[in-house]
């Protein structure tokens, strides 16, 4: 660039003010004069000069209201499940959400804080971990719980790989009825570290003196809650392999927790924990596993302590697994824990109590029955219940799902996750408290219609 | 929880409107749920009462380094809330979504004019699983072309999750050493590929370096990495120092992952959540991680060459969510941290490319500003122009008594959030100070003012400093017994 260029530059940049960046042109004279610089351009001068100022196509900047209304009008291209009734689950769950769990996440000393490495002033982040992790340990009822993870999928990933770095083995086995995306992100996780994965059929789980861990859902991919758990739990351990259990918090409201069928680590999406579905993210993923493991465990742990005038106070601690202290030999590279998210929940499961939770799980477990019942009952459906069932269900339908779902969708229904590429001609129906019976008889009746 | 009495509970729910079914199977029913129980006022007290036990952006100033603890625009935040965005089903077909895959879209472009990289992905849902998705990425090239490399080169200077990364990715650390004035030792890199040679998968460093400094040989590191057929990998932790500056891939990376929490504003929630897209030359966009969004049409109305979101993606185009051709796989169970990718889009919509140029310039001169107002006071890391953040080193105040950590504690009992400190590894007692863009010259000139009395205090009475902070809500805590005796639930 010329100097002119460079000055034409330097003059159109400086003299313009944003809301974001408030220094004055007088303040930026008096910075430079202290600095001793000739321009603000001269402070780059160590970017080599063929590089500097390249262009930059991107659109013209917008006010705020301008900004808001192009927002909106995008937004509105969505079909969301808040104008449509919504039976879509398949890992990511609409719940409804007490209108006190946003005013109190969104607060700016929550929303704006950083990563609590000062406690003196960062106890109440520290505090809602203690809390997390506590609540995370009542859910499941294993003995620690880590600050959370990215979501469950990787949460399940760093868990097989936890379970590598206990046993010291190389190799995986996972049902293949673990969510599909969540199988896929075990396998990428496992093939960086040169690690085999072997999927393997359900109920029929092979396992040998290679295998690290058995990986398991319950409820599994299609809904399903077995009364087997018990079992796989026992051919993993006398086969010397942890046995790793992806719950469902929701459920956890009135199924008895992984700890009592033998789970060593418990993984969980917490989304449905009052986080909205915001197409897929941010969630949080729960991490929770026995005691003896602790130093194996990914991610963030707080401890409560007391300071020097004897005060209960909290801090992040066993941060010699971490990757900033360990570097290449750290227990992961995880450096977030979602906490935001994971405050969410903590203020769910608060407001909520035992009872709230369990009317949730019983609310949904209801519907979904009622709605299957119904479904059944429909000439040229069928819902699969040689197993018992949560709030999803795999219904066998007459014609492919995406015919029907697109009929559903002209009556203002969004229909269940069509699984026909896994099983041929079938839909993953999935009903929560937020359907009422007026919509779950309306896709009865959107169904029945759609038949032919 | 402080307050639960059994029998209280903070919000009401709707009786069943269905018939009562058999219920749970027996076998499979919970016994015991032990959950606090809180009346509604005791749960929004409770919470309250803890948020303001913390110092954020919003109350003090954070000049945290390497973290870019900028302003979270609250219209972000109002938009992320937006029902047709936060009530979107990650299921649902590609069709029914097209105003959040537009976002998607438009962001993934922005991303890579910005970087001057050929595609981006927003996959990653934090940085540091965007260096894990880059550095697979790489892998997955290198096997694509019969190269099986065993080893990746990291800086003494770079983040943790950098070598935590390499090794997550099957990957043996080579450590390269700095030079005295802060540059890459071109020497050291030699030595180092050399003797590694044909097993060296990349190079990864960050840019500006963990250091504030812009390394003056990039372009030449960059060559001698390529002319070992390895590739160059860059941590985009710094980004904010170089918006609108210069392009990292006009100066030969050849993947970089963006931290969203970081330069495009995403509030940091105290740990999170944050987003690490990555951004690839045109050689690696095959790997990238799955879901990737396309535009099934393009856009007519486009100059030739153009690739901004010029229309904001509000444009006419049908988009996509595709699995990239040699995928390396997905990384979350959907298809990122969604919330996080539409502030950041929003934020880019606010500043346009005059803006972000203007955030950098702004952040720099910050920094400069303070190294100029401190040095006489502190130790400087390295003595030249600084990026966003300066470095300094507290070893004449250890001398005096009150070491580094003793500083950053003085800075509470003045209203400030301690820098960043011990980082990085290789300059003695490390002092890191980002003030970024967002602070007024009144709010730097009253920092540098309470920096300069922490000095003299440092000089005069030291205790002051060993005892601090003597006015936070808590005190300094034992660490050693917390990590000793853990205590970590009720």
């Amino acid at each position: 660039m010329t100097t002119e260029a460079a000055a034409a530059h330097e003059r159109a940049t400086l003299t313009d003010t944003h809301p974001y960046i408030p220094l004055t042109d007088d303040d930026r004279a008096a910075m430079l004069a202290a600095i001793g610089a000739a321009s603000t351009d001269a402070l780059f001068d160590d970017i080599p000069a063929r590089y500097r100022h390249p262009e930059l196509r991107l659109a013209d900047p917008l006010s705020e209201l301008e900004l808001l209304d192009e927002m909106r009008a995008l937004g509105a291209k969505n079909r969301t499940a808040g104008d449509y009734a919504c039976f879509l689950g398949a890992g990511a769950y609409r719940h409804f959400r007490p209108s006190l769990v946003d005013p109190l996440v969104m607060r700016g000393e929550f929303l704006t804080s950083y990563t609590p490495y000062q406690p003196e002033v960062s106890q109440g982040t520290l505090q809602t971990i203690f809390e997390f992790q506590s609540l995370v340990c009542e859910l499941t009822g294993m003995d620690v719980a880590n600050a959370g993870m990215y979501d469950g999928a990787s949460a399940l990933a760093e868990a097989c790989l936890m379970a590598c770095a206990v046993t010291g083995r190389r190799r995986i086995a996972i049902s293949e009825r673990v969510h599909p995306n969540w199988l896929a992100v075990v396998q990428g996780y496992a093939h960086g570290r040169d690690i085999a994965v072997d999927v393997q059929p359900h109920s029929e789980f092979a396992l040998t003196d290679e295998h690290a861990c058995l990986a398991v859902a319950q409820p599994d991919f299609f809904g399903r809650v077995s009364l087997d758990a018990a079992s796989w739990g026992e051919a993993a351990h006398a086969a010397g392999a942890l046995y790793v259990v992806a719950a469902e918090p929701i459920s956890l409201g009135v199924y008895r927790p992984p700890s009592e069928y033998g789970a060593d680590i418990v993984v969980a999406e917490g989304q449905s924990l009052g986080v909205p579905l915001s197409f897929g993210g941010p969630y949080v993923g729960l991490f929770a596993c026995r005691d003896q493991y602790i130093r194996q465990m990914p991610g963030r742990i707080v401890g409560q302590t007391k300071d020097i005038d004897g005060r209960t106070g909290y801090v992040l601690t066993l941060q010699t697994r971490e990757q900033h202290i360990r570097r290449e030999r750290a227990t992961s590279n995880i450096c977030t824990s979602e906490q935001l998210i994971a405050l969410s929940t903590v203020i769910y499961l608060a407001a909520l109590g035992p009872r709230g939770l369990r009317r949730v799980a019983e609310l949904c477990y209801e519907k979904a029955h009622y709605a299957a019942d119904r479904i059944d009952a429909l000439a040229g459906y069928s819902v699969e219940r040689d197993e018992p069932f949560f709030h999803e269900f795999v219904v066998r339908t007459p014609k492919p799902p995406a015919e029907i779902n697109r009929a559903l969708l002209a009556r203002g229904i969004i229909g269940g996750l069509d699984v026909s590429d896994l099983l041929h001609n079938r839909m993953l129906v999935c009903v929560t408290e937020m359907n009422s019976r007026s919509e779950i008889d309306a896709l009865v009746e959107a169904l029945g219609a759609g038949r032919e | 929880m402080e307050g639960s009495r059994a029998g209280r509970v903070g919000v009401t729910l709707p009786a069943p409107d269905v018939p009562a079914s058999e219920g749970v199977p027996a076998a499979l029913l919970r016994r015991e749920l032990r959950l606090p129980e809180l009346s509604q006022l005791d749960v929004v007290r409770h919470f309250t009462r803890l948020s303001q036990l913390n110092w954020s952006i919003d109350t003090h100033m954070y000049p945290l380094g390497s973290c870019t603890m900028k302003l979270n625009p609250k219209v972000n935040d109002a938009i992320a809330a937006m029902p047709g965005f936060a009530e979107v089903h990650p299921m649902q077909p590609a069709e029914d979504v097209q105003g959040a895959l537009a976002v998607m879209y438009g962001l993934q472009c922005d991303l890579a004019e910005i970087t001057g990289m050929a595609e981006a992905s927003l996959a990653p849902l934090a940085g540091a699983q965007g260096e894990l998705a880059g550095v697979l990425v790489i892998k997955a090239y290198l096997e694509s072309i019969g190269e099986k490399r065993t080893t990746i080169l990291v800086p003494d200077s770079a983040h943790g999750t950098n070598p935590a990364t390499a090794s997550m990715a099957g990957y043996d650390v080579v450590a390269v050493k700095p030079q005295p004035d802060g540059d890459m030792d071109l020497d050291a890199l030699r030595a180092a590929l050399e003797e590694h040679g044909p097993t060296v998968a990349a190079l990864m460093i960050t840019l500006p370096s963990t250091l504030g400094l812009f390394d003056r040989n990039i372009v030449r590191i960059a060559e001698m990495v390529h002319a070992h057929g390895a590739q160059m990998y860059g941590d985009g932790a710094n980004l904010n120092a170089m918006l609108g500056q210069v392009k990292p891939g006009d100066l030969g990376f050849d993947v970089m992952h963006i931290n969203l929490h970081k330069t495009f504003s995403q509030p940091h929630g105290g740990g999170g959540p944050g987003a690490g897209p990555i951004v690839v030359k045109e050689h690696l966009a095959p790997f990238l991680p799955s879901p990737h969004v396309i535009a099934l049409t393009p856009r007519p109305s486009r100059p030739q060459g153009e690739r901004g979101s010029t229309d904001g993606g509000a444009g006419a185009e049908q988009y996509e969510l595709v699995d990239p051709p040699r995928s390396i796989g997905r990384l979350g169970a959907f298809q990122g941290n969604f919330g996080v990718v539409l502030r950041a889009h929003a934020y880019i919509r606010s500043l346009g490319a005059h803006g972000l140029r203007a955030i950098s310039e702004a952040a720099v001169l910050n920094a400069n500003y303070i190294q100029a107002r401190l040095r006489g006071a502190y130790d400087l890391g390295h003595d030249r122009t600084c990026m966003h953040e300066v470095l300094f080193s507290g070893r004449r105040q250890k001398a005096q008594g009150a070491k580094t950590l003793d500083i950053a504690k003085r800075m509470i009992d003045y209203g400030y959030h301690p820098p960043t400190i011990y980082f990085p590894l290789v300059v003695d007692e490390a002092l890191m100070i980002e003030p970024t863009e967002s602070e007024t010259k009144e709010t730097l000139d009253a920092f540098c003012e309470a920096m300069l009395q922490i000095a003299h205090e440092a000089e005069t009475q030291p205790e002051l400093l060993r005892e601090a902070p003597h006015t936070a809500p808590i005190r300094r805590l034992d660490e050693a017994t917390a990590a000793r005796q853990p205590i970590l639930r009720w």
